[in-house]
């Protein structure tokens, strides 16, 4: 239906969701079906010197125990897929189990399958295991000293890879008027999905093929990660995700657990599942972030920046994961000069392996450790200049009229408005009348503080040949088929696999939209490789960009057809006839008279084919393989407000506006929901959230108890509002939103902060915040004026 | 998150409680709620081997006053001592600690007798049982006893109670009616207990403070009095400096934890800091 594209509908998905009626993997249940569980190293570092599964093979219900040493010849190693390129990496074999030597807390040893849940648990306390413990190394920098531990003997130094991009040189900054250096550290996250992970395998030993329900962003990733390592051909299995309950980047990755239970099912001949227990969501879900950034940037005194660096010791823990290489490269550094016009940058990253936890994609996956670095280090080189932040950054913003812009570090950023991003941001803050307020404030010893981030995102993953130059072991188009059936009902086959965003209603305005349909008549089917050609899956804020502008190109297609078929029906040409709302009608003509015919009537006569035009066959459906020309660049302006509690270092957030740019909404809720939700975690970040290792490896922030997820009382009630730049170079005009909130929010909290504690003298914190580091922060401080 | 083999017994007396205890051999655990006893079972963090249910034990959801005693049954949910109109009207304190335990869902299944038999240091009861003097009542195979709370907190998950018996009961002193207590908390972002929890009553007489009780949980092992403090401003004015002052000694009678959220001096000083906050508000000096 015309209208529908832009408006706040509400989602299809939920009153499925909301009522317990989805398909969870977990809520998967077979006949005869088997469980599994995993026993998990308790040790960061240890040799494995004898494995007795004996007494756990007794139990009765055991129907298998399989260790390192019984899969290492059967199924292949768990494989990296983003290779980045020139730098050295060495992608050392990673086991489903381990066979020789654990890596860390939580590496799997051994897995046992019962017929029962419970006895599979409880047999895993009858494995004894004999470890020699190694010394640990769980911090990235202290891996690379001497002395240090070696994780991978292939890996000396535990350097896993090199890898650099830019122009910028030393003399820029030693030379330059104003330079400005800091070290930011990047805590190590928890990615948290509500929904833990789970994988159900069936394997038909007559037909030879293996259907798997998992928890996954990318079903067919997974199929052809899981062919390669289980040795079945690719059309021989099949890989469901039907309903995901969030992924926030940690269900990219092809885990050792998927890998084993669907061996076990191949093996065993029975269906297997395993879900994850919360704890061990908690030390084997893949982490995020956990990066030492040393930052330097070099300027004018007037403020204007001319350069950038940034030195990078990512922490990739134990392995590499699926994508894990490509967050603290690719997707941090290319953006690192941001929104602002850098004339040089530079980028220099090492991957390091430690006794901990692997890291890849969370929220952003790299965007928010680059905008952090940047948005923080503008803060401080406007600090030693004595500008106000916002001044700094309205001198730097890239133009309107200079897009297509193309920055130090090769991106060609398609389109942008930053300035009137800014200026509207600035109305809904009231941002003089605020600095008022704090002056006054100060001087009865109450402390409040703003602070911003003026952001560009790089996202919509993304241009295939791009992907290949830059080490991705894959495509990123999207597909997309549009059934039409004999009624006029369409079924969407999409090879994004959206698991919380809410495309079953976006993309379902998008079909309503063009075909002028009731969205309801329009079902999205995602998630399932035997009914989707073939798809990317969804991350880096790409199933609109990428996956909609493929179902929209795809719809046209079928439009296309049904003109030609109107256009028999009519008796005229196919130029003459005009498509809108649903109606094909003769040029000149206004819809409504004789010379008209539906949409519904023009499919029905696809599938009756009893007078077709020539040449043109029965049926009606569109396909598309859609791969951008250029990845699309949101941006926006964000502010903070907070108070800091003088006596106890608490952070009151006192208020919080978002502008984001997106490029055409398709429908304002979903996009304002997906705002909120980053914007929460991107906070989470700032104030609470932190992974904390102990030196011997140990996770001490290993349950809710201790790790502190953000919940919905600590924040007030977020100001959003949207400014429409449309994406020049795909056919919605659309960018993606799903990872702004976290990208722009983090530094804009941490800005506003620091900024509340200027009369203390503080420059900076490392992030969560906490009231203690806050508190310690002013009671060092001196009180100025 | 699956708790190894138990088994499940159900009494339907105190008496039938105790004995299943006894029979267990000291491998049993009576479960009321469930809040604080599952989650460490489904860690695996303890394997009792009977898990006795006393919930179907009649007569301990009583709410009663006695003299200048108020006697709660240990089987009260945090909700029903929230909401009960007569904790309410006798010991507002004691419902308003009771609404800042968990979230709803933990009020509504969680007990008082299995808070306080449980002894999180992180608890928030603990502390109002101190400030009111509450005296924990005990039966076991030897009969009844009754320990004042004080004498109960030993330590960290660690209580006075005998072997094979069973809290029924927390009775309060009711404060003088010219008194005024609160809670006030320092809530951990992640588990909402305590990091520093204080309760407090006060009461004026004459311009001097002639009734104060301050309890502080969560900083440490163990909730303690802070007598320094109450015997500080005992028989002095209260005004905000006085209670200032002695708010500044409110970490000399616990021995401080030191932990990744919160550092022994930041826990000090956070004491400091909330019973300043709680008697300014005890006293409507806010």
């Amino acid at each position: 239906m015309s209208g529908v594209f832009g408006s706040k509908v509400k989602r299809k998905e939920d009153p499925r969701l909301i009522t317990g009626q989805g398909t969870y993997t977990d809520d998967v249940k077979l006949p005869n079906l088997a469980h599994a569980a995993i026993l998990r190293s308790p040790y960061a570092h240890a040799v494995i010197k004898r494995v007795d599964v004996s007494k756990a093979l007794e139990h009765p219900s055991v129907l298998a125990v399989f260790t390192g040493k019984d899969i290492v010849q059967k199924i292949g190693p768990i494989p990296t897929a983003w290779l980045p390129p020139d730098s050295d990496i060495k992608t050392t074999a990673h086991y489903a189990l381990a066979i020789d030597k654990v890596r860390y807390v939580g590496d799997g040893v051994a897995m046992v399958v019962a017929d029962d849940l419970y006895a599979a648990k409880d047999a895993l306390e009858l494995i004894t295991v004999e470890y020699e413990v190694l010394p640990a190394v769980v911090n990235q920098e202290a891996a690379m000293g001497k002395m240090a531990p070696v994780v991978h003997e292939d890996a000396p130094n535990n350097v896993a890879f090199h890898w650099q991009a830019g122009d910028a040189t030393d003399e820029m900054f030693a030379n330059a008027p104003v330079h400005v250096s800091h070290r930011f550290v990047q805590q190590r996250l928890i990615p948290n999905a509500m929904e833990p992970r789970s994988s159900v395998a069936q394997y038909n030993a007559s037909t030879g093929s293996l259907t798997m329900w998992l928890t996954s962003q990318n079903p067919h990733i997974h199929r052809l990660l899981l062919s390669g390592i289980l040795g079945l051909p690719e059309h021989h299995i099949r890989i469901l995700a039907i309903d995901v309950g969030g992924g926030f980047g940690s269900k990219i990755a092809c885990y050792p657990d998927e890998a084993l239970v669907g061996f076990a099912a191949m093996e065993l001949g029975v269906p297997v599942k395993w879900t994850e227990e919360r704890r061990e969501n908690f030390l084997v879900t893949t982490h995020g972030r956990d990066m030492i950034l040393d930052v330097e940037v070099a300027g004018e005194a007037d403020g204007t920046l001319t350069a950038i660096r940034v030195h990078n010791i990512a922490n990739m823990g134990a392995y590499l994961s699926t994508a894990g290489p490509g967050v603290p490269t690719i997707l941090f550094g290319l953006i690192v000069p941001g929104a602002y016009r850098f004339a040089h940058a530079k980028v220099d990253v090492y991957g390091v392996f430690t006794n901990t936890t692997p890291t890849d994609a969370y929220r952003g996956a790299g965007r928010p450790e680059a905008t952090y670095v940047l948005e923080r280090i503008v803060d401080l080189f406007a600090l030693e200049l004595g500008m106000d932040p916002v001044e700094v950054r309205r001198k730097n913003l890239i133009g309107a009229d200079e897009f297509p812009y193309h920055t130090a570090l090769g991106l060609e950023y398609d389109s942008g408005n930053y300035q009137q991003s800014l200026d509207k941001a600035l109305g809904m803050v009231k941002y003089e009348e605020f600095r008022q307020e704090q002056e006054e404030l100060r001087s009865q010893g109450r402390y409040i503080g703003i602070g911003c981030t003026t952001y560009v995102e790089i996202c919509g993953l993304g241009p295939s040949q791009v992907a290949g130059a830059v080490g991705f072991q894959g495509g990123l188009w999207e597909s997309s088929t549009v059934r039409v059936h004999p009624t006029g009902k369409v079924t969407v086959f999409t090879g994004a696999s959206p698991h919380g965003q809410g495309e079953e209603t976006t993309f379902a305005q998008i079909v309503g939209d063009r075909l002028g349909i009731p969205i309801d008549d329009v079902e999205i089917v995602h998630g399932d490789t035997d009914r989707i050609a073939m798809g990317w899956g969804t991350y880096g804020s790409r199933t609109t960009p990428v996956g909609g502008n493929a179902l929209a190109i795809a719809v046209d297609r079928v439009i296309e057809k049904a003109r030609k078929i109107a256009a028999h029906m009519l008796e005229a040409s196919e130029a003459e006839v005009e498509f809108q709302n649903g109606i094909f009608y003769i040029s000149g003509h206004e819809s409504g008279t004789v010379r008209q015919v539906t949409f519904q009537e023009v499919v029905l006569q696809a599938y009756l084919a009893w007078n077709l035009p020539a040449g043109v066959e029965p049926g009606l459906e569109g396909h598309s393989f859609y791969d951008p020309v250029n990845f699309v660049y949101p941006f926006g302006s964000h502010f903070c407000m907070v108070e800091v509690d003088r006596e106890t270092g608490e952070i009151a957030i006192l208020r919080y506006v978002a502008v984001d740019d997106c490029g055409r909404v398709i429908n304002p809720m979903i996009a304002e929901g997906q705002v909120h939700g980053g914007i929460a975690q991107g906070i989470g970040q700032a104030l609470w959230e932190g992974a904390v290792y102990d030196d011997r490896g140990q996770l001490l922030t290993g349950t809710f108890m201790d790790y502190a997820m953000p919940k919905a009382h600590f924040f007030p009630e977020f100001e959003t509002a949207f400014t429409e730049t449309p994406a020049p170079q795909n056919l919605l005009g659309v960018k993606g939103i799903g990872e702004t909130g976290t990208i722009a929010s983090t530094p804009a909290v941490v800005n506003a902060v620091i900024d509340a504690l200027r009369p203390f003298g503080v420059r900076d914190l490392d992030m969560p915040l906490t009231p203690e580091k806050v508190w310690q922060a002013m009671q060092k401080g001196s009180v100025s004026a | 998150m699956i708790p190894s083999a138990f088994a499940y017994e159900r009494a339907s007396s105190i008496r039938e409680a105790i004995e299943l205890l006894r029979a267990s051999g000291g491998e049993g655990k009576l479960i009321a709620g469930g809040h604080s006893l599952l989650p460490m079972m489904k860690l695996r963090l303890t394997s009792p081997d009977t898990l006795i249910d006393i919930a179907g034990v009649e007569g301990l959801r009583a709410v009663r006053v006695t003299g200048d005693r108020l006697t709660v049954g240990a089987l009260l949910t945090h909700d029903q001592i929230m909401t009960n109109p007569l904790v309410r009207e006798k010991l507002p304190i004691l419902a308003e600690t009771a609404s800042q335990i968990g979230d709803l869902q933990v009020r509504n299944r969680g007990t008082i007798g299995g808070n306080l038999a449980h002894a999180d240091p992180a608890s928030d009861l603990p502390a109002v049982a101190l400030a009111l003097d509450a005296n924990l009542q005990v039966v076991s195979v030897e009969g009844s006893e009754t320990y004042a709370a004080e004498d109960f907190f030993l330590g960290p998950l660690i209580t006075a109670l005998p072997e094979n018996s069973m809290l029924t009961g927390v009775s309060f002193a009711i404060p003088p009616a010219h008194t005024r207590g609160v809670y006030e908390k320092f809530a951990h972002p992640a588990s909402g207990y305590a990091v520093v929890g204080v309760a407090a009553v006060i009461g004026v007489n004459q311009g001097q403070v002639n009734y104060i009780r301050v309890a502080i949980t969560g900083a440490g092992d163990v909730p303690y009095r802070a007598h320094d403090v109450e015997n500080t401003l005992l028989g002095r004015p209260l005004t905000p400096a006085t209670i200032s002052d002695a708010a500044k000694l409110a970490a000399e009678d616990g021995v401080m934890a030191d932990d990744l959220f919160a550092s022994a001096q930041y826990r000090a000083h956070l004491c400091s800091v909330y019973v300043k906050k709680a008697l300014l508000r005890a006293s409507r000096i806010e």
